[in-house]
């Protein structure tokens, strides 16, 4: 079984150097921003909210973790041009609840990781699709057929991406 | 009291944090979502991506210009031969169409109508986008410092872009048509009905505020109408694919863009437009067969004679008499070719006259008459400035 429940002190929490904290999440939003241009499929992944994922559940702290999400989410909403906070609430909900469930479940390896995105993806739509229909009164439709398949997509992406960045990982 | 804040201490950040973000949510919405209102952060944000994203359009342009202009270049000649017969052909098109042109300005100016044209526009490049599939905008790489505001409008040559939406010093962000939150104000070419563009959240576009009971038909050109007092008159927008019934009494019609929105790269800001009346000006007709006479072959210009020629001088010995002043127009007034009033065509004429059935050789200009004044415009030869100077050529 690739989730395992953990007790607090059985869990590793790792740190992250400051410019791994700084630049990751730069150089995640910036590929939003410079790869669909090329490729508008792009579009469909979300890599601000990978990294919200990942930090949330290696650092294991509700606190950085809804942080975090809230700072990734601001900025990614100040480059397009829906008002501030849509993807700043998604991603504060989603950063706490993946550092929430860092601290009870170890979810180390590949398989936990891909269910674990694929939930955070749907819970982050939901949340966005929520707060956009009933804060904004934006015209958006709903599609679990769209929101799956990103779900997939973003979760393959994830499990490569989360490979990569455990190597910026430091243990405390 | 202190162990209850501490054990709910991360949900009680998490329901401030999420309190202050509903709370500035709700102040934008409250302000109508003006961009403006939170412009500082947008600014920071984009400003601090941006500089990630110029150096990665120098380098992909850097590296495609190197591909493109110094290794790939299969075909290049045979395409050049090719776009030299067209420019050709496009010529002769030109004159056409400014006869027609000049007709049309002759009506606006009659009826004293108002046109609005771009007097001025600036160049950029896309480098970077919004990231979101919900939210079509692009971010250029000019700004205030080349002129740039908010509200201009951005073109490319295939059609309409979209309109600025925010502008700092050397970066703007675009808002393209098919944004959920754009509008554009459009007509049809054919049916001159007129309508609101619209994005759509999955970033398609309609064309809204047509009643049903209009006929409009898919491939139907779409243009700018000018009401929005964005984008000036008649610019490509798009064209009609698909014509079916909306809600409340209205078409629901969708529209594919003109300018491909997911790929653009360069694009064109409209900083300067200007609204005149419409005259009738009156340019220099150019015809089809000066046109067709260009492509003869004839001796080069040498300008030193033109003065000769201008001023009645006669040609020095082993220098061609001119007839420069005459100009294109002359040969046009003449009805011969444009060869005609060159140097070395003149000079030709005085001394060996040539025959006018050796082909490439032009005749004489002074042999025809001066050109008689017509009512047609297409049919009327422009008043030569000084048809003196080809009869200042010594036989």
């Amino acid at each position: 079984m690739p989730i395992t429940y953990t007790s607090g002190e059985q869990v590793e929490v790792y740190r992250f150097s400051i410019p791994a904290t700084i630049g990751i999440p730069l150089l995640a939003l910036f590929l939003q921003a410079f790869v669909p241009r090329r490729f508008p499929s792009f579009a469909y992944l979300d890599l601000p909210l990978l990294v919200t994922i990942f930090f949330g559940i290696s650092r294991r702290n509700p606190i950085s973790g809804l942080l975090t999400g809230a700072v990734i989410g601001l900025v990614q909403d100040s480059l397009g041009g829906l008002p501030l906070g849509l993807y700043g609430i998604s991603k504060t909900v989603v950063g706490f609840l993946a550092s929430s469930l860092g601290v009870k479940l170890d979810v180390e390896n590949a398989g936990a990781r891909f269910l674990v995105t694929l939930g955070f993806y749907i819970v982050h739509a939901a949340v966005y699709f929520t707060v956009a229909r009933g804060l904004v009164s934006l015209n958006l439709a709903w599609s679990w057929r769209n929101g799956i398949l990103a779900g997939l997509a973003n979760a393959v992406v994830g499990m490569v991406l989360y490979f990569v960045l455990d190597k910026f990982k430091q243990r405390t | 009291m202190e162990s209850v804040l501490g054990r709910y201490r991360n949900l009680i950040v998490l329901v401030g944090v999420l309190f202050l973000q509903v709370l500035g949510l709700a102040v934008q919405v409250k302000r109508g979502n003006d961009v403006q209102n939170t412009r500082l952060i947008r600014v920071w944000a984009v400003g601090a991506i941006a500089p990630f994203e110029r150096g990665l359009v120098w380098i992909e342009n850097s590296t495609g210009n190197l591909w493109h202009n110094y290794f790939y270049l299969r075909g290049v000649r045979v395409e050049n031969r090719q776009l030299k017969e067209q420019i050709e052909q496009m010529r002769l098109e030109q004159v056409r169409l400014r006869e027609d042109a000049a007709q049309a300005h002759r009506l606006q100016a009659l009826l004293a109508f108002k046109e609005q044209f771009a007097a001025k526009t600036v160049a950029a490049q896309i480098i970077g986008s919004s990231g979101s599939d919900l939210s079509r905008i692009v971010s250029i790489d000019k700004g205030k410092n080349a002129g740039i505001e908010p509200g201009m409008a951005v073109i490319t040559a295939d059609g309409v872009v979209g309109k600025v939406l925010l502008a700092d010093s050397s970066l703007s962000q675009v808002l393209l048509i098919n944004d959920q939150s754009s509008g554009v104000g459009v007509i049809l070419e054919k049916s001159r009905l007129q309508g609101v563009l619209r994005g759509t959240p999955n970033g398609e576009v309609t064309l809204e505020r047509l009643m049903s009971d209009e006929q409009v038909n898919p491939g139907e050109t779409v243009l700018t109408s000018g009401g929005d007092q964005v984008f000036p008159k008649g610019l490509p927008v798009g064209t009609v694919t698909k014509v079916g019934t909306g809600k409340d009494l209205f078409l629901s019609i969708k529209v594919k863009p003109a300018a491909n929105l997911s790929k653009l790269e360069e694009v064109l800001v409209l900083v300067e437009k200007q609204q005149r009346e419409a005259t009738a000006e009156e340019t220099g007709h150019t015809r089809a067969a000066d046109i067709l006479a260009q492509r003869l072959p004839s001796v080069p210009d040498k300008p030193a004679q033109a003065a000769d020629s201008a001023t009645g001088a006669p040609a020095e010995p082993g220098k061609p008499a001119s007839s420069a002043n005459a100009g294109p127009k002359a040969a046009g007034t003449a009805g011969a070719p444009k060869t005609a009033s060159t140097p070395g065509a003149a000079a030709t004429g005085s001394k060996a006259p040539a025959s006018p059935d050796k082909p490439g050789v032009a005749r004489p200009a002074q042999a025809k008459p001066p050109a008689q004044p017509s009512t047609s415009p297409s049919t009327q030869p422009p008043a030569s400035p000084k048809p003196a100077a080809d009869q200042d050529i010594p036989d």
